[in-house]
């Protein structure tokens, strides 16, 4: 039997995962972007099951919201790591902080 | 119901396992590949859980933009991840306590007895006969209850695209291009002459 907090769990794993690979990737940000993508993966399975839940479909209005800000979060990420790259010749994220001003 | 279980757990442990690889795997490459293998299985667990919709719309935008996205730049930038994955291994043991805290953590609140009265696969497996189906429920809600939230969406994803092409936009200043409004306007003093030039005397 599948309960709902199969879901639950496996949602807070992958968002460990998520969290974890933000701590170990400290110098990469292809991979600090693909960890958020993770973790909202996680937001979206919470959201998705506590819909079938509480058979309410807002949940799963919310889940696609999340989507949409997901992915233009990602075009704007990438759109900057590669000025970034095209600027510094590199993606370390210690020099990031040369985008001021 | 076993059918429901096995298949929820294979779809899970894959999830799991590949989101363990695209933060532990060394080419940035593979990463994107076990990232787009993670989100198929997500997928298939919202086609269990009953959302259809939502399960086709991650595939369709996670696996067939963003994660494509991720692909372009991955290939285009031509970066040393060996450099980039120094402090790895040195950060690892603090990581993995992190880790194993913030999941007893998050385990311990959904341990509770509080949700599992009702099993979730009674509420897929046993539908209700009036019931119509995913898409048409999305729709209904979707254009009348959260109409704002839906154009908002939409001005989002419009900041996002004119954000990312602006960043992008590059001007290169030697570049010569094409000016028809100045080639329409030229002067006849200014443009070049046609003559004709008998042979061998030259001007």
């Amino acid at each position: 039997m599948i309960y709902l907090e199969h879901y639950l769990f496996l949602a807070a794993i992958i968002f460990t995962i998520g969290v974890l690979g933000i701590f170990l990737n400290k110098k990469n940000v292809i991979i600090i972007l693909m960890s958020i993508e993770l973790i909202l993966l996680s937001v979206n399975i919470n959201l998705i099951s506590f819909s079938v839940f509480l058979n309410d479909i807002s949940g799963q209005i919310f889940a696609m919201l999340t989507l949409t800000v997901a992915a233009a979060e990602a075009a704007i990420g990438l759109a900057i790591l590669v000025v970034f790259y095209r600027n510094l010749g590199s993606i370390e994220v210690n020099k990031i902080n040369k985008l001021k001003g | 119901m076993y059918l429901y279980s096995i298949t929820f757990y294979i779809f899970s442990l894959v999830a799991v396992l590949s989101a363990l690889m695209v933060i532990s795997a060394r080419n940035p490459v593979h990463s994107v590949l076990f990232l787009i293998l993670s989100f198929v299985n997500a997928s298939g667990l919202f086609v269990l859980l009953g959302a259809e919709f939502l399960a086709m719309i991650l595939v369709v935008v996670y696996v067939g933009a963003v994660a494509v996205l991720f692909l372009f730049v991955v290939m285009m930038l031509d970066i040393n991840f060996v450099k980039l994955r120094e402090g790895f291994l040195q950060y690892l043991p603090f990581g993995a306590l992190l880790g194993i805290v913030l999941i007893i953590e998050l385990g311990i609140l959904f341990l509770t007895k509080s949700f599992s009265e009702n099993s979730l696969s009674q509420f897929v497996q046993s539908p209700q006969i009036n019931e119509v189906e995913n898409t048409k429920l999305i729709g209904q809600v979707l254009y009348t209850d959260y109409f704002y939230l839906f154009q908002i969406s939409g001005l989002i994803l419009l900041v996002a695209m004119v954000g990312s092409i602006t960043l992008t936009l590059r001007d290169r200043g030697q570049v010569k291009r094409q000016n028809i409004s100045s080639q329409n306007f030229i002067d006849e003093k200014n443009a070049i002459e046609k003559k004709k030039i008998k042979l061998g005397e030259g001007i």
